[in-house]
């Protein structure tokens, strides 16, 4: 059964799941740490897209507020961790997140 | 027919803006296909019928994420490619680990079993009306908390980003 008219619910799935693959693929090939935040996001997007998509499907407008909180989340996540990485800059000149390592060993 | 062919241009301008924010080698190239994605994401979910979480979402993301995004891009002067080279092997290593949770995920949730997919009637469960009703109704104590969460979020910011804190 498909309510838009001839995308099934697995083709949300399969959307969702490479959206969320290519994340992760971004967070584990680049080292420069605000490419990396932005990797998060994307992966922070294609659960909300999952969940919008099941919501819509089953008709529950539970999921839909979720997705609103995880929002509010992710845009109070974007502005601690930015500052964050403004202080890393300030203190090694670089967003190079190999030169963070004293917590190595 | 006309749904069908926005939903596969949506989704191959996404998941090709995708690949594009990950390979791109300067960050103010990764930032601007990131709002390519944001809108192919937010035409999603007007597709969906979420209009509601389709302008929350073009509001947030596209609004005010990226405006810091490309804000601090500009502070720290990072509009050159100044990442240095990883190492090939890790590389190959990052792109077999990606590809190879894509491949799960997907051969995992190509045969799912949905179950009963509720009849479609357009009760309109994306509006702003319904979607007000719940958020005020059984979700108000969340909704609550998530202004301190916003509180505590501004202060932090402002704490981390001051010079000289003892």
């Amino acid at each position: 059964m498909e309510i838009i008219k001839g995308v099934p619910l697995t083709s949300y799935i399969l959307l969702c799941s490479m959206l969320f693959s290519i994340g992760v693929l971004g967070v584990l090939y680049r080292r420069n740490a605000l490419v990396i935040f932005m990797c998060i996001e994307l992966m922070l997007n294609s659960v909300n897209l999952l969940l919008v998509a099941f919501s819509r499907y089953y008709s529950d407008s539970n999921a839909q507020v979720f997705v609103f909180f995880i929002m509010a989340v992710a845009a109070a996540e974007v502005s601690v961790g930015l500052a964050i990485l403004m202080m890393i800059y300030r203190n090694t000149k670089t967003t190079d997140i190999d030169a963070l390592n004293k917590l190595k060993f | 027919m006309i749904t069908q062919y926005l939903f596969y241009f949506l989704t191959f301008t996404a998941i090709f803006c995708a690949l594009l924010v990950v390979f791109s080698k300067n960050p103010i190239y990764s930032a601007l296909y990131l709002i390519v994605t944001f809108f192919a994401t937010a035409g999603h979910y007007f597709l969906l019928n979420a209009q509601f979480l389709g302008a929350v979402h073009v509001i947030v993301y596209a609004g005010a994420i990226m405006v810091l995004f490309i804000y601090v891009i500009m502070m720290l002067n990072l509009n050159k490619e100044v990442e240095p080279h990883k190492s090939n092997i890790i590389k190959i290593a990052a792109t077999v680990c990606g590809g190879i949770l894509g491949l799960v995920l997907i051969a995992a949730l190509r045969e799912t079993e949905l179950g009963e997919i509720t009849e479609y009637s357009n009760n309109g469960i994306g509006l702003i009306e319904k979607l007000g009703n719940v958020l005020f109704g059984a979700y108000m104590v969340p909704f609550e908390i998530s202004t301190v969460l916003f509180l505590s979020a501004m202060v932090g910011a402002v704490f981390l980003s001051k010079k000289n804190i003892h």
